[in-house]
């Protein structure tokens, strides 16, 4: 039985480090390679060794799929391709694939540089690894071999986010990445047609939350911020360079538009100018509005936000600093966080999912006191607030994915092991399938049920559409007679003749005589004629022949009359027919009985 | 299988392809040389042309002085432009199910066939082809609306009056089916119906799938490969290797075709475009540098791109680094934005440069540094801030409407100036024809990047299709160069030629069509080996077709009936004995003849022991 296996190697019942291997149609394919923000160990990575204990992996892995440029998706790519080993393909669409190696080069310096480790990947080791990479395309179809295909699908969560469906033979496979259903302020809907994969791999980081409505929570966010502003706060808002920063600028560059406010906006680090270039050169990856207006008024030309410097930090009065990164785990924002940390005129604002283990993660936990380096203790004084900003698609959103693309399986990843719980029973019920959840390093078995495509010779397909009828029923069931023929990898089906004259065989003929006795006086011929106009009277649609020498045709059935010399009168009726025709001759024959 | 030809020009298809019980538009090129017979639009009032005679037949029989003009000796319609449509009446364009645009300018006459026709159908083309055909069709409709004309002539189109007329007005034909431009609103209905697709993005629809492939011509050009199962037609349009700034062609993917349906070759197969390139910079310099303006008359898309990439370069080498350009359009600021956003449609040089980030095209740079600017048009700020000598960029490149027909009666009076043709579709000498007598110099430098009958011939080597189907010019020499072999294909077999109206049946021998067996039917099958490699399982199960798509699956009927009659081809191993044997079983009195490629049963009419004997066989035939 064919089947298509799954194996977290990361993001099983857990969000970081994604890192699906699946395996299909006797091909490998790595989704995502990501690390893990919560660990500084060898947990930060991918445990790599399942596929291989040593060696590289390229003979194992048919490709690798990235979904989008967050670390948590890719920040193990360099590690895996130039340290572990990996030369094969590497597929990612163009705003990914642009943005990745910025992001990964920021990574490494916090850990290299800042933390001081060794042993990590090198910059010249980020670039082989991104000549690997192969762009891919909206819905463009990449054939990776033969047999293996993949198309991109709009996953909306960041710049470039894509969902990925991935093709054998009719088997297939989707994954969604991280993905959201909702346009926000600078990016569209995740969007799939109805393809009906035998798999659908998806994300479920809010998979219990059914958020409110988006312009509510806006709303929220830009009267917090005005409120601690106009109290002469400070708000910090720890943010990934690229993507939720893009969306939350625009929001407060309406705002501060609109208000006309003064206090000043910055954004950390030097990489807004460039971030903001990459959202304008890849426009069309926008939402609608953006791509339509953008020729008139580009969306990331900001007047109010400016570049921020360090000592910025201890200037007097009200300001909003957007800083990286997201999670308060290391640079920037995090010491920012700890300079704002004791007063209680400060907010900071977390607008996404923070992993365990981070500082972010153990603020939002209420925690009060922070034990930094150095056994110091950090109190935290400030204002924090969460708002879910980040754009994975809610319970419901993910409910409507399943809807759109019709999935025979679901299988959840990316998420925690009890919330999935909750949304795996919820699914099994809406839509009877099978849902799974596989912890890392467990493997999942999915049995397929593929159709074998044949290749059916048009003439019996003719034929047999023929026998159902004109066109208008065509739609109509026809039983069909076929041979199957195997050979060279190839499936043909044709008419059994044409099978016998191809193989060189000769058909056995199973033929049936049967004896039918009645009384008649008269002749042999003349009964031979009455069987004939009997016939042709109730057999009306049928072509029957009385043939010279002593014969009745009724298509392919002889009927032949013979006489004892003792017994005129005892007719010996002959019906002849071959296994064939067996069928209709069943009923011609009680026909002639009657 | 058929190829309806509704457009004769072989730049500007339009066919209509029968497929498979689907029918699907091969583009809809307009042609837009039928406005060369018409009066320029000038946008300010312009004496010369207000004062032109009218036109009165010689002896004096036909007037139509309020229709036709004289200029020049040669005589123009005064009306607004009109262009020649595709074929309407071969075939019910309602029953058009789907329309594959290849580029930007082969979608001009989408308006008149989506609108008002009862197409219900879906149109598909590339991001790239879709906003800079919308931006090229609002600016033809501008560009007419702009200057709008109160009188429509229609007096000389009459057959009788048009026989009277000179040439080449005579020998216009189709006059009656030209059509005036279209309005913004049908712009925008027709546009709607546009679906999206990517480069290798495989649609279907039913049993026919559609794939567009990049053609290397345009921003998002693309050729399109229309096939089932067993039968392949690529449609080549508007292809071209040369590398300029959209992304390479691609080729392989047109192998293995059954017919090849090709169109949009170079238009100018005689100039070559590097070298056309080299004169435009040369003679630009020439007139700048003796103190005269530049005039190009170009399309806001395309090789403009080029043509400002090859300038950035060449003006600072050459001196004149100091040289404004103008691009004066209502659409050339939103053309120079978006060639700027689609990276993934670009040459990969270009394509690379977004990764740093850095804008594709060194355009962005010349506007930056203020050397090229672009206005909406000639009012406005551009009269107030345009400094000569300067070279300026706008169309329409007929030179019968759009900004072009200013600049033409402002410099044409001197031989300081110079015009330059870059756009191959319409002859210079024609379309300088209403501005005689003209002191301004004219240039040809026709820019035509499309195939050319050496690079088609290695192509079709290459890609091997079993039919080729092209307009009927390329099957012969031109015209004018009737020695020039080289300048037409020849292959074989030889090219199916088409012409404006023709219906071609298409040859395919088609043998197999694709069938699924569904799992459990596949499941139940029991193949057994007749020879080393080849296996043979007889199949006899519920057909059901829908679509075009055909389906088998496990027919209900009892076993007999499912064995069917196939269940004999096991006997071919049938080497028993009982060959030419007799059974003859007395107390039934049945007769069992058994023959090496036939068993005859003879009994009485007992049907549960017929029945019974031939199950028998059978089941023993299977064993064997």
């Amino acid at each position: 039985m064919p089947d298509i296996k799954v194996t977290p190697l990361g993001a099983g019942q857990d969000v970081g480090r994604s890192c699906i291997l699946v395996s299909i149609g006797g091909k490998n394919i790595m989704l995502d390679c990501g690390m893990h923000m919560g660990y500084n160990d060898d947990r930060r990575f991918p445990d790599f060794s399942y596929i291989t204990q040593n060696g590289r992996l390229t003979e194992f892995l048919d490709c690798v799929i990235i979904s989008h440029f967050h670390l948590d998706h890719c920040g193990a790519l360099p590690y895996m391709s130039e340290m572990v080993g990996y030369d094969g393909p590497i597929y990612m669409t163009h705003p990914t694939k642009a943005i990745c190696p910025i992001l990964l080069e920021d990574f490494r310096k916090i850990t290299v540089d800042k933390k001081g480790e060794t042993n990590f990947f090198t910059s010249q080791m980020i670039k082989d690894c991104m000549k690997k990479v192969v762009p891919l395309n909206l819905h463009q179809t990449v054939q990776v071999d033969e047999e293996l295909e993949i198309k991109a699908y709009y996953a909306g969560h960041v710049l470039g986010a894509a969902m990925v469906q991935i093709k054998v033979g009719s088997e297939s496979v989707v994954y969604t990445g991280d993905y959201n259903m909702t346009p926000d302020r600078h990016l569209g809907a995740a969007w799939i047609d109805k393809c009906r994969p035998d798999l659908l791999i998806s994300e479920s980081t809010y998979a219990t939350t059914i958020r409110d409505s988006k312009r509510c929570r806006e709303r929220d966010f830009l009267k917090k911020v005005h409120e601690t502003v106009e109290r002469g706060g400070k708000v910090l808002i720890p943010v990934f360079a690229l993507g939720r920063a893009q969306e939350l600028c625009i929001l407060l560059e309406t705002f501060w538009e609109r208000m006309n406010l003064k206090a000043p906006i910055y954004f950390s680090t030097g990489l807004t100018e460039k971030a903001n270039h990459y959202y304008k050169l890849f426009i069309t990856w926008t939402n609608q509005k953006i791509r339509k207006t953008f020729v008139q008024r580009n969306m990331f030309e900001f007047k109010h936000i400016k570049a921020f410097d360090r000592s910025y930090a201890d200037n007097p009065g009200p300001m909003v600093v957007f800083a990286t990164p997201g999670m308060l785990h290391a640079g920037q924002s995090l010491l920012i966080f700890k300079k704002w940390a004791g007063n209680e005129k400060n907010m900071v604002i977390m607008p996404g999912y923070c992993v365990q283990g981070t500082v972010g993660h153990k603020i939002l936990n209420g925690q009060k006191k922070l034990e930094m380096e150095g056994r110091a203790t950090l109190d935290v004084k400030l204002q924090v607030e969460y708002m879910s900003f980040s754009a994975h698609a809610d319970a419901k959103g993910i409910m409507q994915l399943i809807r759109m693309a019709e999935p025979r399986n679901m299988l959840l990843v990316h998420g925690e092991a009890k919330k999935m719980e909750f949304l795996k029973d919820k699914i099994e019920q809406e839509f009877s399938i099978s849902c799974y959840m596989p912890a890392n390093g467990e493997t999942t078995s999915i049995v397929t049920n593929p159709s074998v495509p044949v290749d059916i010779s048009l003439n019996l397909l003719k034929r047999e559409m023929a026998l159902g009828g004109p066109l208008p029923d065509a739609k109509r069931p026809r039983t069909m007679h076929g041979t199957l023929i195997m050979k060279d990898n190839s499936l043909r089906l044709v008419s059994p003749e044409q099978a016998l004259k191809e193989l060189g065989l000769s058909e056995h003929q199973l033929r049936f005589t049967c004896r039918v006795q009645l009384h008649d006086p008269h002749s042999d011929n003349d009964t031979l004629g009455r069987i004939y106009t009997h016939l042709k009277s109730v057999l009306k649609t049928y072509s029957i022949q009385h043939v010279p020498d002593g014969t009745v045709i009724v298509e392919s059935i002889v009927i032949k009359v013979t006489s004892s010399a003792e017994e005129p009168n005892l007719k010996v009726i002959l019906l002849s027919w071959s296994y064939q025709t067996a069928d209709s001759t069943a009923t011609k024959k009680k026909k002639i009985q009657l | 299988m058929k190829l309806y030809c509704l457009s004769g020009h072989p730049t500007l298809p339009c066919n209509v392809l029968k497929f498979k019980s689907t029918t699907i538009m091969l583009d809809c090129g307009l042609d837009t040389t039928a406005a060369l017979y018409f009066l320029p639009l000038p946008l300010v009032h312009s004496p010369r042309l207000s004062k032109l005679p009218g036109w009165v037949s010689k002896d004096g029989a036909v007037n139509l002085e309020k229709e036709l003009k004289e200029c020049s000796g040669r005589v123009f319609v005064d009306s607004q432009p009109e262009f020649c449509l595709p074929e309407k009446e071969l075939l019910d364009l309602s029953t058009i199910d789907v329309i594959l645009i290849s580029n930007y300018h082969c979608m001009m006459a989408l308006p008149y066939i989506t609108e008002h026709t009862g197409f219900t159908g879906t149109v598909y083309a590339t991001e790239p082809t879709l906003q800079i055909g919308r931006l090229l069709m609002e600016e033809l409709v501008t560009f007419m609306e702009r200057v709008p004309k109160a009188q429509a002539a229609t007096c000389w189109k009459n057959k009788e009056i048009q026989r009277l007329l000179p040439g080449p007005l005579k020998d216009a034909v189709d006059v009656w089916s030209w059509r005036k431009c279209y309005s913004v609103q049908e712009v925008n209905s027709a546009l709607s119906k546009v679906q999206l697709v990517g480069y290798s993005q495989k649609e279907l629809f039913g049993a026919v799938q559609v794939t567009p492939l990049s053609s290397g011509y345009s921003l998002g050009s693309s050729n399109w490969i229309i096939q089932s199962h067993y039968e392949k037609v690529s449609y080549v349009s508007g292809s071209s290797l040369l590398t300029t700034h959209p992304q390479p062609m691609e080729q392989s993917s047109l192998k293995n075709s059954d017919v090849l349906i090709l169109t949009g070759l170079t238009q100018i197969p005689t100039a070559n475009p590097d070298g056309m390139l080299g004169e435009f910079c040369s003679n630009l310099a020439m007139t700048i540098r003796a103190g005269g303006n530049v005039l190009v008359p170009c399309y806001s898309s395309g090789v403009i791109y080029d043509l400002l990439e090859c300038l950035y370069q060449f003006m600072d080498s050459a001196n004149l680094g100091s040289t404004p350009f103008y691009f004066i359009s209502p659409v050339a600021n939103s053309s120079l934005e978006f060639s700027q956003i689609f990276a993934e449609w670009l040459c990969q040089n270009k394509q690379s440069k977004v990764y740093l980030p850095e804008p594709p095209f060194p355009h962005a740079e010349l506007i930056q540094t203020n050397k090229l600017k672009h206005y909406p048009s000639i009012h406005g700020d551009f009269s107030s801030e345009f400094r000569q000598p300067c070279v300026v960029f706008t169309g329409h490149p007929s030179l019968r409407f759009g900004d072009v027909v200013h600049f033409m009666e402002l410099w044409g009076k001197s031989s300081l100036n110079t015009i330059i043709f870059t756009e191959p579709d319409f002859s210079y000498l024609d379309a300088l024809a209403p501005y005689q007598p003209l002191a301004m110099k004219c240039v040809y430098c026709p820019i035509d990047t499309r195939l050319n009958f050496h690079q088609v011939s290695k192509l079709l080597k290459d890609i091997q299709p079993l039919h080729v189907v092209c307009p009927e010019p390329y099957t012969q020499p031109p015209p004018a160069q009737p020695h020039r072999s080289d300048l037409m294909l020849e292959l074989q077999p030889p090219p199916m030629a088409y012409r404006r109206c023709s219906v071609l049946g298409l040859p395919f021998r088609r043998r197999y069509e694709r069938i699924h067996l569904l799992p459990e039917l596949a499941r139940s099958l029991v193949p057994s080996e007749i020879k080393a490699g080849v296996s043979v399982a007889t199949v006899s199960a519920v057909l059901q077709s829908k679509d075009n798509k055909h389906v088998l699956q496990v027919s209900e009927c009892s076993v007999h009936d499912s064995l069917g009659n196939t269940e004999c081809l096991k006997c071919m191993i049938f080497t028993s004995e009982l060959y030419g044997h007799i059974l003859h079983l007395q107390t039934e009195d049945v007769l069992i003849q058994l023959e090496e490629d036939a068993t005859h049963i003879i009994c009485d009419n007992n049907e549960p022991l017929r029945t019974a004997l031939r199950d028998l066989v059978l089941r023993f035939l299977q064993k064997l």
